[in-house]
């Protein structure tokens, strides 16, 4: 058990000096509060972008345009809507929850460091991305609002699509949250490679710490690119640079190109570090170290290697070349194969344990099957001719929620439970736990299955009004929306019960199977987690 | 295989029948359309899409197969090994065997699905001989249906607005739904491989026949290829597939799938009514005339 023989106690807290509001949270240096501030602007985005999707399904909810009608322009009104829902959700609420969140928060701890590598560049990291989302909310009201969809495709984001200042503040929101994040990688793999404790070894790191890692380098190596392309499309919205207009000699496909040569990476960004958390969990409530742990590890390197080589399988109707697109279905293909032995290895890691079913693990539990119907349907959507028939239908729209909303999202949810009595001191209330994971469960099966059939019989995306027969699906999706967005007001609950009445819980309150590090430090952990660095056990790892 | 030849040889006496029941008639024909409640793909109108909707079919067994499977293991690890069955948990972390299983059979599972794939994609592709060639240009928020080899006008295609549709009678209205209802149809012959060249005028379109099997997008700057040859004659619908502005919702594709006959009295019909002027348009000459909004 890699359990910190000199971890901090209460006992060394008199050298914490904890300073005043101000300088404590708007110019933090401290791993753990910035990780919290992190939380707070997810929560925060979490709200508004759910709002924004529970507007949308009300409109969906029944044919002809009837919530939106109130404005000018209701068919770009909706398109600026789905923009800012699935931008807010990418870079505001998925990636700082979990990087920015969970990683900050429970990284250091895990690896038995004093703090993150660089703690200044963790907080600009941090502030960049809150200017993000001021810059992204302001690209709403001012000039119109950006109607492209978060992939913002030339030529319709080019200034003949787009003539107002609207698209230059996504563009500008889109650098800072991009020049945010890729420090914030920076710092976590100086981190993770430098900083671990004496006797923690790469193949000894908790899970979490892998894919935390890799996620960083996949933010290093694909977020460069995404800031490349929108400057390009900056210069030729501003500047008369033509990269991406024809007239003048360049390509509309090269956007594309460009856009999900980052935008395929940030897909597994986002899902990467869920399956850390769901690794930690699943252990420990099974009881059981991790099933093929070095397995594990590398099926996430795997990933995020075959996961830069696969992004035109988004192209398959753009218009390449017939080999382009056969080599493209066959790369995707292989992206099944780690992703499987990862399903597989938590199963394995529950058979033959002792298995608990507090809150996380419900989470944990629902992420694993859902995040299998959604790793399915990618199988489907992976084979190019069969992608004709469901590029840009609904059913890449439920294809890509079930790998997010219900694999990153429950992933979020399941470290939230898991980790709030270590993070707050006070535990959450078993019972309305249970209620919302219950709730979400069903509202957004509800929400998202039915568009697997409205895909299948054709109706495609981004549609502020489809045609009459799609009405049956659409309206049993936006109950479904309904019911999710209530649950989620209901976990708004649940967050200030625990905190102001949650039960003060210990250093170690899941019990036996909680090994890592965070366990052996007491809830809250001292403002400092560690005066003396904990040494590892060589005898087992994670 | 078998079935996917019946499949074809049903829609062809199917679209035989219909042909000769309906002859004439001037809407009493065929029309596809998405139903309420629908669950799956389209009837396939193509031999693209009836391989591509054996090739779904066969994928969903699949898919449902490996969900089950996975569903099942979850639970019974969830009765078996719950705390109150198994208080004591095993220390087992490895099995060589059953990891190199569980790598090696998703991967023999997809190379056996990536056999009919490719054979499908190859096939979808493009065809190398096409009784028809037509050209499809894009524009915010229309189609322009262009015969390269036919002297025929360029025709607009447009969305009925909402205001006319309402005066539709309600047969009228059920052939042609609201969204759906185009002023001008593409006008093909059936049993013929239509070549369909595909370009924009100004933002990313995407021309899209679910019973078709096809989907290419529209690019300024560029011409893409596809292509169908539709088996059963009739009237065929399609919406725009790649997000284009305000009004993306608002240009539907309608294709009317005519004897070989009935094509060329039409042409001859356009021929008439032809202006020897050339298809202008203010949109092609000036790309940056149509901002979104």
């Amino acid at each position: 058990m890699a359990t910190g023989t000199h971890a901090a106690h209460g006992a060394h807290e008199h050298h914490d000096h904890t300073p005043g509001f101000f300088v404590r949270w708007f110019l933090s240096t401290n791993h753990k509060d910035i990780g919290t501030l992190y939380m707070i602007l997810a929560a925060c985005a979490g709200l508004i972008g759910g709002a924004i999707s529970v507007y949308m399904r009300l409109e969906l909810m029944n044919p002809g345009v009837q919530l939106m009608g109130w404005h000018e322009n209701p068919g770009h009104h909706w398109n600026s809507m789905v923009t800012a829902h699935g931008l807010i959700m990418v870079f505001f609420v998925v990636m700082p929850a979990l990087i920015g969140g969970f990683g900050n928060w429970i990284v250091p701890i895990m690896i038995g460091a004093p703090d993150m590598a660089f703690p200044r560049m963790n907080n600009i990291s941090f502030w960049l991305t809150v200017a993000g989302f001021v810059s992204l909310i302001m690209s709403v009201f001012i000039g119109g609002g950006v109607g492209t969809g978060w992939t913002i495709y030339v030529p319709l984001s080019s200034s003949a699509g787009h003539p107002g200042a609207s698209m230059d503040f996504a563009i500008f929101s889109l650098h800072l949250a991009g020049a945010g994040s890729i420090l914030g990688a920076a710092n976590f793999i100086t981190t993770i490679f430098n900083m671990r404790a004496p006797g923690m070894t790469l193949h000894r790191m908790p899970l979490m710490v892998w894919s935390i890692l890799v996620t960083a380098f996949l933010l290093l190596l694909a977020l460069p690119v995404l800031a490349g392309a929108i400057t390009m499309l900056l210069t030729d919205r501003n500047f008369g640079t033509s990269f991406f207009n024809p007239a003048g000699g360049g390509d509309p496909i090269l956007f594309l190109h460009l856009f999900w040569f980052f935008g395929h990476p940030e897909v597994y960004i986002m899902i990467l570090p869920a399956f850390g958390i769901v690794s930690q969990i699943v252990s420990t409530f099974s009881r059981k170290p991790i099933f093929g742990y070095l397995g594990m590890a590398y099926a996430m390197v795997a990933i995020g290697v075959v996961g830069f080589v696969v992004w035109a399988h988004h192209m398959f109707t753009v218009g390449m070349d017939v080999d382009t697109r056969a080599y493209f279905m066959a790369a995707t293909m292989v992206i099944a194969v780690p992703t499987g032995v990862k399903i597989f290895s938590w199963i394995a890691t529950m058979w033959g344990g002792s298995i608990r079913f507090p809150t996380p693990m419900l989470w944990a539990l629902g992420l694993i099957f859902l995040f299998t119907v959604g790793g399915v349907t990618g199988v489907v959507l992976s084979n190019a001719g069969v992608d004709i028939a469901l590029h840009n239908t609904y059913y890449v729209i439920a294809h890509f929620h079930y790998v997010l909303s219900l694999g990153a999202v429950f992933g979020i949810f399941a470290g939230f439970y898991y980790w709030i009595g270590k993070m707050s001191g006070r535990q959450y209330n078993e019972t309305f736990g249970k209620i919302h994971f219950w709730t979400t469960f069903i509202g957004v099966n509800l929400a998202f299955f039915p568009m697997h059939f409205s895909g299948l019989a054709g109706m495609p995306r981004h549609y502020i009004d489809y045609p009459d027969a799609f009405h049956l699906w659409n309206e049993i999706s936006s109950i479904g929306a309904l019911i999710s967005f209530a649950s989620t007001l209901w976990w708004v609950f649940v967050v200030f019960h625990t905190l102001t009445m949650g039960r003060k819980v210990g250093a170690n309150y899941w019990g036996e199977g909680a090994t890592t590090l965070e366990w052996t430090v007491p809830s809250p952990p001292a403002f400092h987690t560690y005066d003396e660095l904990p040494k590892i056990s060589a005898s087992a790892h994670h | 295989m078998m079935g996917r030849t019946r499949t074809w040889a049903l829609a062809g006496l199917f679209g035989l029948g219909l042909a000769s029941l309906f002859a004439g008639g001037a809407w009493a024909e065929f029309v596809d359309l998405p139903h309420r409640g629908q669950m799956n793909l389209h009837e396939p109108a193509t031999p693209v899409m009836a391989e591509l909707v054996w090739l779904h079919t066969v994928l969903l067994w699949i898919i449902g197969a490996i969900t089950l499977f996975v569903l099942a293991l979850m639970i019974y690890v969830i009765v078996k090994f719950r705390e109150s069955a198994n208080p004591t948990p095993t220390t087992t972390t490895h099995n060589t065997l059953i990891e190199v299983a569980w790598t090696v059979i998703p991967v023999v599972i997809l190379v056996g699905l990536a056999i009919p794939s490719f054979r499908l994609l190859y096939f979808m592709d493009r065809t190398k001989e096409a009784g028809l060639t037509i050209k499809v240009t894009a524009h915010q928020w229309y189609w322009t249906y262009e015969y390269p080899d036919l002297k025929i006008e360029a025709i607009d295609s447009r969305m009925v607005p909402e205001e006319d549709w309402k005066k539709f009678s309600e047969t009228e209205k059920r052939d042609r739904p609201r969204l759906l209802a185009t002023d001008s149809p593409l006008v093909v012959p059936a049993n013929t491989n239509v070549r369909v060249l595909i370009t924009s005028t100004d933002v990313m379109h995407s021309w899209a026949v679910p019973a078709f099997g096809v989907k290419q997008d529209a690019v300024i700057g560029r011409t893409n290829e596809t292509w169908f040859s539709v088996l059963k004659e009739g009237l065929y619908y399609g919406q725009c597939s790649q997000i284009c502005g305000k009004d993306h919702a608002y240009m539907p594709i309608a294709v009317k799938a005519v004897s070989k006959a009935e094509f060329d009295k039409w042409v001859a019909s356009q021929g008439k009514s032809a202006a020897a002027a050339p298809a202008t348009d203010v949109a092609a000459a000036n790309p940056v005339a149509n901002p979104a909004r």
